[in-house]
This record gives C-alpha cells, sequence and structure tokens, in this order.
C-alpha cells in the first residue's frame, strides 16, 4: 500500500515558475512538494539551455539557464522544499472542497488541497524517431529507456544516437547482449569522452560493432522487430538483423496527462486562467508559466514570476480558509523575514 | 533587403525578404513559413528548425558548428546539406539563399 503524501500545494514542474511558486507560496505558510519528469530540477532552463544567456530577468542583466535555476534553489531554501524528480502527475481526482487526490506513473499518491500547474511547454518524453511504423514496436522490442538490463540478455541489440544515453547503454549492455551493434550518423560524439574511450575500446576488441548511418525502415511481425534497414550517409542502404532497438534521440515536450484534467483549454494546448488568480476553470487548480493562457499572454519567465505571485494569495484562502491575509514586505515585515531565516535589519 | 527562398517537401515556394543580422529561422516565424518550428526559440537547444541548405549556397553558408552538429543527431533525415536555421545569421551575400525544409521536424 502506497503511503499517501498529504501536503497543501503539489506544484506540477520544476522550472523557474514552479521554484518561485515555492517561494510565494512558503511566504504565506504553504507548504509545496514540486514534482517534475526530468531527472534535474530547473525544467527548460536545465534541460535546453543551461549554459545559454538570458537578459531579459528584472534587475539581472546577465544569467544562464542554469543560473537562474540555482539562484532560485538558494532563494527557496528556507522553505525545504521536496522534490520528486523523474516523476509524472498522471490522474486528478477531486476529493473534497478543496481537496485533490494526484497519482503519478510511479504509483505514488498526493493528497493535496491546491496544484498549481507550472509544466511549461508539457512534459519532456523521449523523442521518437522517424521511422515509419515504429509505435507497432515500442515497449515490445523498441525501447526508448531501459528499465531492466536483463531483458536484453542474449539479445541482438541495435542502439542509436550519439549522446551520453546510446553510449552509457552500449557499454552496459555490451556484456550481456549477444551482439550490439551501435549506430550514429556520425563518428564525433556528445557524450563524455571517457564513455566514447570505453565504446571504441569495445569497438577496438571486437566486443561490439560501430556503424555509420541512420535508421530508415524496420520490419518485423507482431510487434517483434526482425532487423533494422540503415541508410549509411552516401545514401546507400544495408540490413542488420536484430531483437530490440533503443533508439535515443533525446527529449521533446508533450503535453500529456494536462489535457484530461478537465481544465478549460485554449486550442487544446494551453490552461485558460483568470488574470486575477491564474486559477484555471477548475478551482483550486492554478496554471502559470508558459502553460497558461490568457489575453496578452507573453511567454516570459518574469511573466511566471508575478502569475506565481497572485496564485498564491488565491491559493492561501484553500489552504487557510476564512484566515484573513495581510498583504506584507519582505523588506520590512518581521514576520516574513523569521520565515526567511534573515535577522530584520533595523 | 536580402530574399530568402523557402521550399516545403511538397515543393511549395515561398520568397520572402530577411533582415541583415536576423536569422533564417527568426525570418521564417516572422513570416509564418510552414515546416519550421524552432521550439527552443532559437538557442541552439533543439532540432526543430532544420532545414537544408541547396547545394549552390553550401559553400556560401558554410558548415555547422560542433555544437551544431550536437543537435543535428536529434534532427529528422540529417543529410550533408542539413543546418538548423537558427545558427544561419542573414548577410547580403546570402542575398537569394533557397533552403529546403524536410518532410517534418523531429
Amino acid at each position: 500500500m502506497t503511503e499517501v503524501i498529504k501536503t497543501d500545494v503539489l506544484i506540477i514542474g520544476a522550472g523557474p515558475c514552479g521554484l518561485f511558486a515555492v517561494f510565494e507560496l512558503g511566504l504565506l505558510d504553504m507548504k509545496a512538494h514540486v514534482i517534475d519528469i526530468l531527472d534535474k530540477i530547473g525544467g527548460q532552463c536545465a534541460e535546453l539551455y543551461p549554459e545559454k544567456p538570458i537578459y531579459d530577468i528584472p534587475g539581472i542583466p546577465y544569467i544562464t539557464g542554469q543560473g537562474i535555476c540555482d539562484a532560485l534553489l538558494a532563494q527557496i531554501k528556507p522553505f525545504a522544499t521536496t522534490f520528486h524528480l523523474q516523476e509524472m502527475a498522471e490522474t486528478i481526482e477531486r476529493i473534497g472542497d478543496p481537496l485533490f487526490r494526484v497519482k503519478t506513473d510511479r504509483g505514488n499518491v498526493f493528497e493535496v488541497k491546491v496544484i498549481v500547474i507550472a509544466a511549461g511547454g508539457g512534459s519532456f518524453q523521449p523523442k521518437r524517431p522517424p521511422i515509419p511504423n515504429i509505435e507497432v514496436y515500442e515497449s515490445t522490442s523498441v525501447f526508448y529507456s531501459v528499465r531492466q538490463m536483463e531483458a536484453f540478455r542474449d539479445k541482438r541489440v541495435v542502439i542509436v544516437g550519439g549522446g551520453d544515453s546510446a553510449l552509457d547503454w552500449t557499454i552496459n549492455l555490451a556484456p550481456l547482449a549477444q551482439h550490439l551493434t551501435l549506430l550514429h550518423r556520425r563518428s564525433e560524439f556528445r557524450a563524455a569522452p571517457g564513455s566514447v574511450n570505453k565504446m571504441m575500446a569495445l569497438v577496438g576488441e571486437g566486443k561490439i560493432d560501430f556503424v555509420l548511418g541512420q535508421v530508415s525502415a524496420i520490419e518485423g511481425e507482431g510487434g517483434q522487430i526482425g532487423k533494422a534497414i540503415v541508410k549509411r550517409n552516401d545514401g546507400s542502404h544495408f540490413e542488420i538483423a536484430c531483437d530490440a532497438l533503443l533508439p535515443f534521440f533525446g527529449l521533446t515536450m508533450k503535453l500529456g496527462p494536462v489535457a484530461n484534467w478537465g481544465m478549460d483549454m485554449k486550442d487544446g494546448e494551453y490552461v485558460l486562467v483568470d488574470t486575477a488568480t491564474f486559477e484555471s476553470s477548475v478551482p483550486g487548480i492554478f496554471a502559470i508559466g508558459d502553460i497558461n493562457w490568457y489575453p496578452g499572454k507573453l511567454k516570459l519567465i518574469l511573466s511566471g514570476f508575478h502569475e506565481g505571485a497572485l496564485m498564491a494569495q488565491k491559493a492561501y484562502h484553500y489552504v487557510y480558509p476564512g484566515k484573513r491575509l495581510v498583504f506584507q514586505y519582505t523588506t520590512s515585515s518581521t514576520s516574513l523575514q523569521k520565515k526567511l531565516g534573515v535577522a530584520a535589519r533595523t | 533587403m536580402p530574399k530568402i527562398t523557402y521550399i516545403d517537401s511538397e515543393g511549395h515556394t515561398r520568397t520572402v525578404e530577411g533582415e541583415v543580422g536576423a536569422t533564417v529561422m527568426e525570418t521564417a516565424i516572422k513570416n509564418a513559413i510552414p515546416g519550421i518550428e524552432a521550439e527552443c526559440g532559437g538557442a541552439c537547444a533543439c532540432a526543430t528548425c532544420h532545414v537544408y541548405v541547396e547545394e549552390s549556397w553550401r559553400s556560401v553558408v558554410g558548415d555547422p558548428s560542433p555544437m551544431e552538429e550536437d543537435m543535428l543527431d536529434f534532427g529528422y533525415d540529417v543529410k550533408p546539406s542539413s543546418r538548423l536555421s537558427c545558427q544561419i545569421k542573414i548577410t547580403a551575400e546570402l542575398d537569394g539563399l533557397v533552403v529546403q525544409t524536410p518532410e517534418r521536424q523531429a
């Protein structure tokens, strides 16, 4: 039996807006857990452009994607937030007024009074390579992740890609597989040099094959792949017999389960919100950052921060019904400063 | 202003005026050219503004940087003429540039 995690607020998405929401909620005494499908905190900023510059954060002339995440993490440190990474919220059920039960793809259950969707472009999911009919083979003989290495013992495995995932699994599965072929469109890799060296050593010892090219088609029966048709860079084709294909083409953003949570949407892509509170059409479920829409919406981090601040004001009334909320400044309020763990400067 | 021509996978041709200093991706988005998604907004962090540079223009446009090559690994049907259009800055020399958009973005 899974233990139910009970808290005030569940924030879906650990990007900059989700992180700043922790801060705004925390100032108002609301505790939050944060869930994110990535294996790291920071959302797109950490996944897509950790080293890239951002020039439009108010008061910060220049910061990198990772830099803003690190700064936000430092800012929310006083609130000792629990993060649940590599986990996706799947279903939301209303069980009280307001009380929600959220189930995740890992089987965890949350019971919260408020849900804040800060999911950006949706959830990051493995990119499906452009191979005709590949979906027929998925999770039978085509896999985008490895859950159990044993499943590949004595199999003929083809791994596609040139990044860390492709190389790590090449190295890990090589001793188990009957035969392993790594396929990449060029001879340079964007993986850790140590992994590249290990892989090259395996090739040198004749333990695996490395082939230059791209998979153009797969053939098989009943979901079981039999061979991959590979296109070389000169346009010619050849075949590799295999039992399993593991493509590692990075991540793409998909809206995912958000669309099924009963909220009014804009073009089926964005959660419609009220600009006074950033609440969706479902009372108690809020949406901030890139995932929401309202007239005048700009997909800017600074807009998401503003949205988080207003969200917290309304969320307070769900978490503390009937309690009066006094607006305070961190500059002058001793009670806010106490929560932040900073001494009042007089 | 330099003219840029985009040919989609079905052969439809669209020619628009680009600004010197803007990228081929930005110019496409500004002019609502279909076939270019630019999911990451031009940070060379996805591969959804992938184009094929017309053979005669390849030497003028040049080759992708190592970072761009890394991102191209995620592209759909990558060819030797593949580039990410967010990494092609328009110059006066590129007046008349022709790029093709792939059948789909990654």
